[in-house]
């Protein structure tokens, strides 16, 4: 057609749209670095450049006007070869896509290339049983990082990161976790209502995480000729409890991490937790159900269920049941109150994955750096301290779970290596280590 | 054609004439499979008028189809400066889907390949693309059975058109935004009692409600105005002075495209016939991936779609136009 609408008025109706309960979400947070007189590039590196590393890339290049993306890395050169195009699409972004092939990266050691590129930033995207080992990395060459959720797939891995967390404080690092929840605004405004006592006391948390299935394993004829065990582990990295850590620990830790966010990111005391696997997947140790009961030191109880089967109900949704109400979030757009108070969230939402990269970096042309490490740590190991009670069907401490001497990740890995696949976990047959 | 006789006469009307680059672009296999589809409609074109109910084959889904008699009203409203100027619109007959598509409808397709069962294969309707497995549940806690299916790009409403085409042996399309605004006002102009009729800000408390308990339009469609707002095949443009006859301001870019109804979420000024919503990227602002699907709008929780039977049956070329009509890409 030969006519468009302006902008002007495309804005008029996305005010109308976004209409009286505010589902809507709008284009930008309100300024944050908008008085940014700070014009030097800051250079960004991306270690793992699937969907979402692109994802956080593209956000990365729209938090700064004069971030460039400098250097990538991934396992394989598609993957790179996709980012890349897709983020030289965006017009707004394509001019500071500045990754030559010689900053282009394949392989398991390319993340320190990557860092050892001169980048000021690293956005850490990989598989998550990688990540205690690339953070560790990063910190040491003194990167700030924008690391995606969850930050290890075991206990010394969490322990490393906790580790490199503190590190990063004190070298004033900023340290940025893709626990997306805690940048979303309607989220944040349900906790506060929560935390200044609108539903009383909090009693029981009930989450629940019922999807389907994220990557299935493909059928073992699917395997090329002299693929190694690593690599096709890599490639098929869902399912393997070393390199995903479950579904608990990989989708659900979300709903881990609102639970702890209730807590005040206070442990449990202890937990136990029922699960394992329905639908069967060769090749593969992954459970595909898990239910988990957490009590903490005041007797409050956290209950959640996740599931990733087909054809099954699904349903993502919390409820806080207090003293004085309930707080629902996930039955409809808009979380709610329901009690003494009646409260429901209005107002515009904004998009939480840009916030994360708004503010990392105003933090970091302010010079005051953001660490979310302690909480990305104890979150992750919330989740993993449940699947150790449904893996073991022991009862779990907080600090059984954060003693734990349990390695899922190789000592040593390379990429045409042969690697055996742990049997899937027994309850009542597999060992609390 | 008379007010009430929405009669199908089966004609072939010539085909669009099309450019040598844009020949050059048509998705071969896609064409092909236009053409059986639109073998299958033909053949199965039916002589009767009035309304009438559809079950989908092979399962026990069914929705009714209300015929819009050919007329001829006055789009657009004095009311904003984008439904300025009203003018003149003619429009051939179609039936419309009474009530907006629902997840019991639209999950049949989303889930057409993971149909376990044998007696369900159609290579011709499972030939049509699908869209990708959705992670999270779609409804977003608002309810599965009786309610609209939501969040959807116009991309994905398109390929529900043409699969549904396969599956039943039935034209069907979007409605374009004149089909719309038309069937919405029911030759009577907007309705008077809002609470009677719409589900919208005030009474649905936060939420969309089942389709069809409110009460119909006089022509039998039910939530027009309200519950889920609903795609039309338009792009989203200033209306053009003089009169029209079966206008459809074709897709050049993948935004904006016009959105008509109101919903769940708006408050009264936006339930008119008249009024016009502009898509817009930031409609799927919270998928996190990139590239973005293209099939999910993870913001648009309050948008959904209901598809039109024309009286008339298009050929094929103009079939492919109608269910390719703006593929979603990344913005920008």
């Amino acid at each position: 057609m030969k006519h468009q609408p302006t902008n002007a008025e495309r804005r008029d109706f996305l005010k109308s749209a976004g209409g009286a309960l505010g589902a809507a979400v709008a284009t930008g947070f309100p300024a944050i670095i908008s008085a940014q007189t700070v014009t030097n590039a800051i250079k960004v590196g991306l270690v793992g450049c699937g969907g979402r590393g692109s994802g956080a890339a593209r956000q990365a290049l729209t938090a700064d006007d004069y971030a460039e993306l400098t250097a990538v890395a991934d396992i394989d050169q598609s993957q790179i070869d996709n980012c890349l195009r897709n983020l030289k699409r965006l017009a707004k972004s394509a001019p500071r896509v500045k990754v030559e092939t010689s900053t282009q990266f394949v392989g398991l050691d390319a993340f320190q290339k990557v860092i050892d590129s001169k980048v000021d930033v690293v956005l850490l995207a990989t598989p998550p049983g990688f990540r205690p080992d690339h953070l560790a990395a990063c910190i040491a060459a003194n990167k700030h990082v924008f690391c995606e959720k969850p930050v290890s797939t075991d206990a010394p891995g969490v322990r490393s990161v906790m580790a490199t967390a503190d590190q990063a404080t004190q070298k004033k690092l900023s340290l940025v976790a893709g626990f997306c929840w805690r940048y979303n605004n309607m989220i944040q405004d349900t906790f506060q209502q929560v935390e200044s006592g609108a539903i009383g006391r909090l009693v029981a948390y009930y989450a629940t995480y019922y999807t389907s299935p994220v990557k299935p394993i493909p059928p073992a004829s699917t395997r090329p000729a002299g693929m190694s065990d690593v690599e096709w582990q890599i490639r098929n990295w869902y399912n393997f409890v070393w390199l995903c850590g479950d579904s608990l620990v990989e989708q659900a830790v979300h709903s881990v991490d609102k639970i702890a966010w209730a807590m005040r990111d206070e442990p449990p005391v202890s937990c136990v937790g029922v699960g394992g696997r329905t639908i069967p997947a060769e090749g593969g140790n992954i459970y595909d159900h898990f239910e988990i009961n957490y009590i903490y030191p005041n007797g409050t109880r956290a209950f959640l269920a996740n599931r990733q089967i087909v054809g099954c109900y699904n349903e993502n949704s919390d409820y806080m049941l207090g003293t004085d109400g309930a707080c629902t979030i996930g039955r409809g757009p808009q979380p709610r109150i329901e009690g003494k108070t009646n409260w429901a969230f209005s107002g515009q939402q904004y998009d939480m994955y840009q916030r994360e990269h708004d503010l990392l970096f105003a933090a970091i042309r302010k010079g005051q750096p953001m660490n979310d490490g302690k909480r990305m740590a104890t979150s992750t190991l919330l989740a993993i301290m449940g699947r150790m009670a449904a893996y073991t069907g022991q009862q779990v401490t907080w600090d059984q779970a954060m003693n734990s001497q349990e390695k899922l990740f190789p000592e040593k890995l390379e990429w045409n290596g042969s690697l055996e696949v742990k049997p899937r976990a027994l309850p009542g047959v597999t060992k609390l280590v | 054609m008379g007010r009430g006789d929405a009669r199908l006469g089966v004609t072939i009307v010539s085909l669009v004439l099309l450019s040598a680059a844009a020949l050059a672009q048509t998705d071969e296999a896609e064409r092909a499979n236009v053409r059986r589809i639109s073998d299958r409609v033909h053949a199965a074109a039916r002589k009767s008028s009035g309304r009438y109910r559809v079950t989908i084959p092979n399962t026990t889904v069914s929705y009714d189809m209300v015929p819009v008699p050919a007329g001829e009203f006055t789009m657009g409203s004095t009311l904003k400066k984008d439904e300025q100027p009203p003018h003149k619109v003619r429009l051939d007959a179609f039936w419309m889907q009474a009530h907006e598509v629902t997840w019991d409808e639209y999950r049949l397709f989303m889930f057409a390949n993971e149909d376990a069962g044998a007696a369900a294969k159609d290579q011709t309707a499972d030939a049509v693309s699908h869209p990708t497995r959705p992670y999270v549940e779609m409804s977003f806690g608002m309810g599965i059975d009786g309610f609209p299916a939501i969040s959807m790009t116009q991309h994905a409403a398109n390929k529900y058109a043409e699969w549904l085409s396969a599956k039943t042996g039935e034209f069907y399309r979007l409605p374009t935004e004149a089909e719309w605004e038309y069937a919405c006002s029911a030759g009577t102009g907007d309705l008077s009692k809002l609470d009677d009729n719409a589900w919208y800000a005030a009474n649905s408390k936060g939420k969309y409600q089942t389709v069809a308990t409110r009460r119909p339009n006089a022509w039998g469609l039910y939530d027009m105005l309200g519950n889920v707002m609903e795609w039309t095949l338009d792009q989203y443009a200033p209306y053009l002075p003089g009169d029209v006859v079966n206008p459809w301001v074709k897709a050049t870019t993948p935004y904006p495209n016009a959105v008509r109804g109101g919903s769940w979420n708006d408050p009264p000024e936006m339930l008119r016939c008249s009024a016009r919503v502009a898509s817009d990227a930031s409609w799927k602002q919270q998928d996190p991936q990139l590239p973005k699907s293209i099939w999910y709008l993870t913001d648009a929780q309050w948008l959904g779609f209901r598809l039109v039977r024309p009286a008339k049956l298009p050929g094929v070329e103009e079939m492919y136009r109608y269910w390719n009509s703006g593929l979603e890409h990344e913005e920008q």
